[in-house]
């Protein structure tokens, strides 16, 4: 997994509510047995016409929003599906950061899992950050991990909540296998036990 | 003397291998469930890194999502090429791994979370996971149940744990009993209409009140099933004598002394007085009625009696998003409900896929035929579901009333097999999700019970099921 660190780039705004994993990447490309490769069908449905052809209107395709990094988007980013395919998507097509007034649960773990730093933000901040990514390609944002912080285009700055262990593993970019792989004497202790306790489980 | 514990405090409890100072817990999972769409890619990081699959005896895959359920589906050109690398991947990994496998050949197989239970791998107070949203279903035994990614599949593969924080609990309590032609599935939906789909986002929920109760396994699997589309990673229902007589004789059951002490140990499993609830929500049983939901989210909900809402009926982002559900669902605000016309009814789905959907489904449909034109299809949830509704004569009630009765598998739920809704087609749906494209590029889900959905297609519209049911007495 990359490190995450510091992004200054690009941010899509994004205003809906609800964005779910189906509309992020839609179920006829999870037939995949591998993890990269999605990012030219993220937000498929959205973003293509049936025949293919770009939706001008869309977000991403706009000139100012090809290159985004970040997406700016309302309450509940990331419901439905646990398919993990929609980090993978996100990534690929090189988003590093969502900031939302709230995600689903799944979607959110998922994401520090691949790299992605998805921030909550209240609804004041995030209509500031809306407004500031509407002004298109040349309004960078500025997000610092370490800091736990997101700049605007114009210097502006909000802290933000982040998970001491999860920030801790995107900085350094730590598989978490490996890091639970060195408990594995407690959990050989753990299952002693329950085969005493519960031994039919 | 230990302080007032809810339910999901004791299975938290019980199954934490280790505790970090900033509360970050590694828990043990008892139970992983796996299937072919979000594992390929988990199997393949154990390979690269030389590891293993630590419990296998405690691993138990099968195909659902990929896999046709039409009556040729032995035949391998069924499949498109993609959806049979994937099948065949499973395959190869439960085999060069070790772990229990009902491939598509077996009777057993089916819904990754009808299978479970029914083959008696989920049972009250573990912990059990999948790479699949709707892994909640089996909270419905009491066991602490949710969806994970493919990065935790891999890490569960490996380590038989999971790094957590713990949720909120929330109670949800529905009092009273429910009213004559009212299910699991209106109770569930009339939950998410009330919470919203977010309101259940950093909890557990747990069902209970006397409506609850009164539902049979199966009931309580739809309720719980649908916990996360109400933002609830797990829902919970408390096991009770109604689960142990479920459980009891199923293949991965305990027997004998260990089925003893198992019951002994699941009689504790409730949630004590007094315990601490960060969220309470109440619903009263007798004011649920069959419900529909109208656009585009588990959250648009209404009473069958009910009218299209305007966009101008919301606040805040749902504004926007309510006029986008409109304008997708083709619907017009004023509009009846049971004006909507539709084209399709889907039965199956791991909501509403079990013997008792087939029965209520089967009840309002005997000696019927279904309205001229639609599309129909009922898909049970498992090989043995189908089986038992052969033997009950329910297959042949849905062949009379025109439907087609398929084989088991996830099918029109999420359409990532042939069985799939064309653009603009309207669907009454038992399934879970009614998003953008879910059921196919352009198609339009209403969901509803099994009982609502036969209903619709006797009459070719949304349909109050009562009105049905007046018709019998």
């Amino acid at each position: 997994m990359d490190k995450f660190t510091t992004l200054t780039g690009i941010a899509a705004p994004m205003p809906l509510v609800n964005i779910d994993t189906d509309m992020i990447i839609p179920k006829q490309f999870l037939k995949t047995i591998q993890r990269s490769g999605l990012g030219k069908n993220l937000f498929d449905e959205m973003r293509f016409t049936q025949d293919g052809q770009e939706i001008p209107d869309f977000v991403l395709n706009q000139p100012a929003y090809r290159q985004s990094e970040i997406i700016i988007a309302g309450d509940n980013f990331g419901c439905g599906s646990s398919r993990e395919h929609a980090p993978w998507a996100l990534l690929d097509f090189g988003i590093r950061c969502v900031i939302a007034t709230s995600f689903a649960d799944i979607f959110y773990n998922n994401c520090f899992k691949n790299g992605i730093l998805p921030i909550v933000m209240p609804q004041d901040v995030v209509d500031v950050l809306m407004a500031d990514a509407r002004k298109g390609a040349n309004a960078r944002v500025t997000i610092d991990l370490e800091a736990q912080t997101v700049t605007t285009s114009d210097g502006q700055s909000f802290g933000f909540d982040v998970d001491s262990h999860r920030k801790h593993c995107l900085l350094n970019g730590l598989d978490d296998i490996g890091l639970t792989l060195e408990k594995a004497a407690a959990i050989d202790s753990y299952e002693a036990t329950a085969a005493t306790l519960r031994p039919w489980a | 003397m230990t302080a007032p514990r809810t339910l999901y405090d004791k299975i938290w409890d019980d199954h934490v291998v280790h505790r970090a100072e900033d509360g970050t817990c590694l828990l043990y999972i008892d139970r992983h469930l796996v299937h072919e769409v979000t594992s390929p890619q988990a199997f393949e990081g154990l390979r690269m890194t030389g590891r293993t699959v630590r419990a296998p005896e405690k691993t138990i895959a099968v195909p659902d999502h990929n896999v046709p359920t039409t009556l040729d589906r032995a035949n391998a050109a069924t499949m498109t090429e993609d959806s049979r690398i994937q099948v065949a991947a499973l395959d190869k990994n439960a085999k060069d791994f070790g772990i229990n496998y009902y491939p598509v050949s077996d009777v057993r197989q089916g819904i990754v979370h009808i299978v479970g239970p029914e083959q008696g791998w989920t049972l009250p107070g573990m912990t059990v996971v999948c790479g699949d949203s709707h892994t909640a279903t089996h909270g419905a035994f009491g066991s602490l149940a949710h969806g994970i990614g493919t990065s935790e599949v891999e890490h569960v593969l490996a380590t038989q744990t999971l790094i957590q924080r713990k949720g909120k609990n929330m109670k949800v309590e529905i009092t009273g009993s429910l009213m004559p032609g009212v299910t699991a599935k209106d109770i569930t939906l009339s939950v998410i209409g009330a919470t919203g789909t977010a309101g259940g986002t950093g909890y557990v929920i747990e069902y209970c009140g006397q409506a609850i109760r009164e539902l049979s396994m199966e009931g309580r699997m739809t309720v719980c099933n649908m916990a996360i589309e109400g933002g609830a990673r797990a829902g919970l229902i408390a096991p009770d004598e109604k689960t142990f007589a479920y459980c009891m004789g199923r293949p991965h059951a305990p027997k004998g002394a260990k089925w003893e002490a198992a019951v002994a140990y699941w009689k504790t499993l409730f949630s004590d007085d007094g315990a601490h609830w960060d969220k309470v929500v109440t619903l009263r049983g007798e004011d649920i009625a069959p419900v529909v939901t109208w656009g585009t989210s588990p959250e648009d909900v209404l009473s069958i009696t009910g009218t299209v809402p305007a966009a101008s009926d919301f606040t805040g982002g749902k504004v926007e998003a309510a006029q986008r559900s409109l304008d997708y669902m083709g619907l017009t605000p004023g509009m009846n409900l049971t004006d909507i016309k539709i084209d399709t009814v889907f039965i199956g789905s791991c909501t509403n896929g079990r013997i008792e959907d087939l029965r209520a489904a089967a009840a309002i449909l005997k000696g019927k035929k279904k309205k001229d034109g639609i599309r129909a299809m009922v898909v049970p949830g498992s090989g043995l579901v189908r089986a038992q509704a052969e033997e009950e004569g329910l297959a042949q009630i849905f062949i009379d009333a025109g439907f087609e009765w398929r084989l088991a598998g996830c099918s029109m739920c999420l359409a990532m097999n042939p069985d799939q809704l064309a653009p603009g087609e309207r669907c009454a749906a038992t399934s879970n999700r009614n998003f953008e494209g879910r059921q196919g590029r352009g198609g339009r889900t209403h969901l509803m019970s099994p009982a609502m959905a036969a209903a619709a297609a006797l009459t070719g519209h949304l349909t109050d099921v009562r009105e049905l049911m007046t018709e019998a007495v």
